[in-house]
């Protein structure tokens, strides 16, 4: 078994709402100096040896992320 | 008419179809066929709960599928917001649809401009056509990259147009949007809410399931 992390964030040019209302609360909280924040996901997924990296790539792209508005990264934890 | 787990709007579908004075024909999301169906409406609401992404999981349905299939030889298919983001999500059309600009579900009675009265869903419109509709939606900002925005503009595949005020922030006020041969076409607002005037903000919706007879008919007779 293996784990693997798998973090999808809006494209850079993409509008994030969600992101800008977090930026916009911190300073109300007291938090000053945050200038931007970006939301995302963060999957982990916990995958039998015998899944290769193509096909994580492939969950990625195909299913996790939506290419058209999101860039993804794979990353297999250190063991 | 397909109802996935957390379709809200089938019923309102089934009886614009009804309306139009079609027969609607109910599908499941586990539907290993079509039952033999002139057209597909996919519905709103929030199937498989929007997890992940709205309609991300829907596209995967085993009907989903065959429908995809099908618009390719031609079946005329409405996507109608949820049934938008499905579409989209299942490549039928291009492009995404992202949390509204303004952070709000928006739920108000919206004009829209008829852009392209050539597809199978808009025959009945005169082209620049105003009417109201009912939208309702968490995840309505349309966004695609800027060469598939120009490619729709270019080839009039931008079919309806928010008029009166963007509620969600979509690129170039852009309400729906077809495929290339004009069959398959989706778009965030409700007509199917809109087809009586005792139940919605005008009866003008009801031309969309109307086209789509008309467009059937010379294959029919």
């Amino acid at each position: 078994m293996a784990r693997v992390f798998v973090d999808v964030m809006p494209k850079p040019e993409i509008l994030d709402p969600q992101g800008q209302a977090v930026a916009r609360a911190l300073p109300r909280l007291g938090f000053e100096g945050v200038s931007a924040v970006r939301q995302g996901k963060h999957f982990v997924l916990e995958v039998d040896d015998s899944v290769d990296d193509d096909t994580l790539t492939k969950i990625a792209e195909g299913f996790l992320a939506n290419p058209v508005i999101e860039d993804f990264v794979v990353r297999r934890a250190e063991s | 008419m397909i109802t996935f787990p957390g379709s809200l709007d089938d019923q309102d579908a089934a009886r614009a179809v009804r309306y139009a004075g079609a027969e609607p024909v109910a599908l499941w999301h586990d539907d290993a066929d079509l039952h033999g169906v002139a057209a597909v409406s996919v519905p709103g609401g929030f199937s498989y709960g929007d997890y992940l992404r709205a309609g991300a999981i829907a596209r995967f349905a085993p009907v989903m599928g065959l429908v995809v299939a099908a618009a390719e030889r031609g079946l005329p298919v409405l996507g109608i917001c949820n049934g938008f983001q499905i579409l989209c999500e299942a490549g039928l059309l291009p492009g995404a649809l992202l949390r509204n600009a303004g952070r709000h579900f928006v739920c108000r009675d919206q004009r829209l401009r008829v852009e392209n009265n050539g597809t199978a869903w808009t025959n009945q419109y005169w082209a620049g056509a105003e009417f109201v509709v009912p939208v309702k939606s968490m995840d309505g900002r349309y966004v695609a990259d800027r060469s598939t925005v120009d490619e729709l503009e270019q080839q009039g595949r931008v079919v309806f147009r928010y008029a009166g005020g963007n509620p969600n922030g979509s690129k170039n006020d852009i309400a729906g949007i077809c495929s290339p041969n004009g069959r398959v076409v989706g778009l965030m607002p409700h007509p199917e809410h809109a087809i009586d005037e005792l139940t919605g903000p005008s009866a003008d919706g009801i031309g969309m399931f109307g086209s789509v007879l008309d467009a059937l008919a010379p294959a029919a007779g």
